[in-house]
């Protein structure tokens, strides 16, 4: 009896702990949005996140993206030469790509780079008193540290995303028409056909909430980093764990929500 | 004028300070002494408000800081400076960048003043031409001088010294020692330090506020302190394992 009531109580912990943190990232989520549109607007500390988020994932995201149109093509086509329906995999592509694996695979890429960049930097920053100094110096932490990380991670998640569609297209293609001979035409066509806008915008929509996810849950964890490396690293890793699966539960709600 | 009233703070169930009471004098230097976790870091955090007290008062100015919003409170933190015990460089900044910061971010000096002044701050910490240093590329005793550079660049009324000698050499513990005085008489400073070494102590105070237990046990001048019999200090001075102090 008593193991069963000590797991219930451990179980009970563990939800109030993370109701309790969710409480807190969201308090950070308003405080960012209180500090974002007071001036000055820091333009330089947005300008180097937008390029660190942005610029820097470039490489990784062009390489998960074609891969990626690349396997589904083979995929797909495996599955539709079944009942010789070849000609879409063009459309499954396209379409698995701008909803869903674009923006959730470039996301995951963007937290494995990033928002685990963004943990170790503000916890480092943490642990030798930069942070304090900051509040000494009469300069808000937010302002200055989580603010430009966030405005980057709504902007670039998307616009990277619109790299991964156009490259796993482009990866499909390949894979579809040059190597297992589909018709070129019909693969476009069919592209065409069934993709619409509405499907590109709202892979759009979850990659700029996964953008704000990751880099809010990155800046939270750094920013609250106790215990000098060790706690630098668990930080990390708690970021990169935590912002990845809020981003595949969330990815669901918004799905369910918008298509 | 800085003075805590009566000023509580636990950690848990840990006590750290028990009804603190202490009068910082104006233009003078007090040094705080006591043991290693003590707190002494905890009371320093509680004067610029990075800590608020559980109860009792810190009063700068005859200003509560711990009543005061984050706008007010930050008006309060332009009359200090502090110099972590680190540094607390910003190491994605060059030490130029470290010592501007303060002046880009509260007043709208131009460019070419800004400079000038964080030249001639460098040069009082005897360090010149090192404005496009990286943090990382300095020692620990130059590190120490830039981070009091930065802390004076907007010519406070308080600086706050967090252990400003632990892990340097007798030779760069003594200039900065030398560097404390002179800064303090230049600028005609408050000065608070925090320190465990015995012989800066005597140097750098006018004042000394031994902390123990959560509260302070002696204050006096170095003459008075030399002179006490209370135990702590006799203690904590000679470096006996023996005593009321318990060492493990």
């Amino acid at each position: 009896m008593d193991r069963v009531s000590a797991a219930v109580d451990n179980f009970g912990r563990s939800v109030l702990r993370n109701v309790e943190e969710m409480g807190k990232i969201l308090l950070l989520f308003l405080s960012v949005l209180s500090w974002m549109f007071r001036p000055p607007l820091k333009l330089r500390l947005i300008f180097k996140q937008l390029e660190f988020v942005g610029v820097k994932s470039i490489f990784v995201v062009i390489l998960t993206g074609t891969f990626t149109g690349m396997v589904m093509a083979l995929q797909g086509y495996y599955g539709f030469r079944m009942f010789s329906a070849e000609s879409l995999v063009g459309s499954t592509v396209a379409l698995g790509m701008t909803r869903e694996l674009g923006p959730v695979l470039t996301s995951l890429m963007v937290t494995a780079r990033a928002g685990s960049a963004m943990a170790a930097e503000l916890g480092t920053m943490r642990v030798t008193e930069q942070i304090d100094a900051l509040y000494v110096m009469a300069s808000n932490p937010v302002k200055h540290l989580i603010v430009p990380r966030v405005i980057a991670g709504v902007i670039m998640v998307p616009i990277l995303t619109i790299v991964s569609d156009f490259v796993g297209i482009i990866g499909g293609y390949f894979v579809g028409v040059i190597i297992l001979d589909i018709n070129a035409g019909a693969f476009v066509k069919n592209i065409t056909r069934y993709v619409e806008l509405d499907d590109i915008y709202n892979g759009l929509i979850k990659a700029a909430v996964f953008g704000l996810i990751l880099s809010l849950v990155g800046c939270y964890k750094g920013f609250n980093t106790t215990g000098g490396a060790e706690g630098v690293g668990r930080a990390t890793t708690e970021a990169v764990v935590l912002a990845s699966i809020s981003i595949l539960i969330s990815d669901y709600f918004l799905t369910a929500i918008m298509f | 004028m800085i003075r805590l009233i009566d000023v509580h703070k636990s950690f848990g169930k840990q006590k750290v300070l028990d009804g603190l009471n202490l009068e910082i004098e104006d233009g003078k230097t007090t040094v705080i002494i006591g043991k290693s976790g003590g707190g002494k870091s905890v009371l320093l955090k509680h004067i610029i408000g990075l800590l608020k007290p559980d109860s009792g008062k810190v009063l700068i100015d005859d200003v509560d800081i711990a009543k005061l919003n984050d706008k007010e409170l930050n008006e309060v933190r332009k009359k200090f400076g502090m110099l972590f015990q680190d540094a607390a460089l910003f190491d994605s900044m060059n030490v130029g960048e470290n010592v501007a910061f303060p002046l880009r971010e509260h007043t709208k000096k131009k460019e070419d003043e800004i400079e000038e002044i964080v030249r001639e701050r460098l040069k009082a910490v005897g360090l010149s031409g090192v404005e496009n240093k990286m943090p990382s590329e300095l020692s620990g005793g130059m590190r120490k001088r830039v981070g009091l550079a930065r802390a004076v660049a907007m010519l406070p009324q308080i600086v706050l010294f967090d252990e400003p000698t632990t892990g340097l050499d007798p030779i760069m513990t003594e200039a900065i020692n030398e560097l404390i005085i002179n800064t303090q008489k230049n600028f005609n400073l408050t000065c608070i330090v925090i320190s465990h070494d015995i012989q800066s102590i005597f140097e750098v105070g006018h004042k000394i506020a031994m902390l123990y237990d959560g509260k302070i046990v002696e204050y006096g001048t170095p003459e008075e302190i030399r002179k006490s019999y209370n135990p702590v200090l006799t203690q904590f001075l000679s470096g006996s394992l023996e005593g009321p102090i318990a060492v493990m």
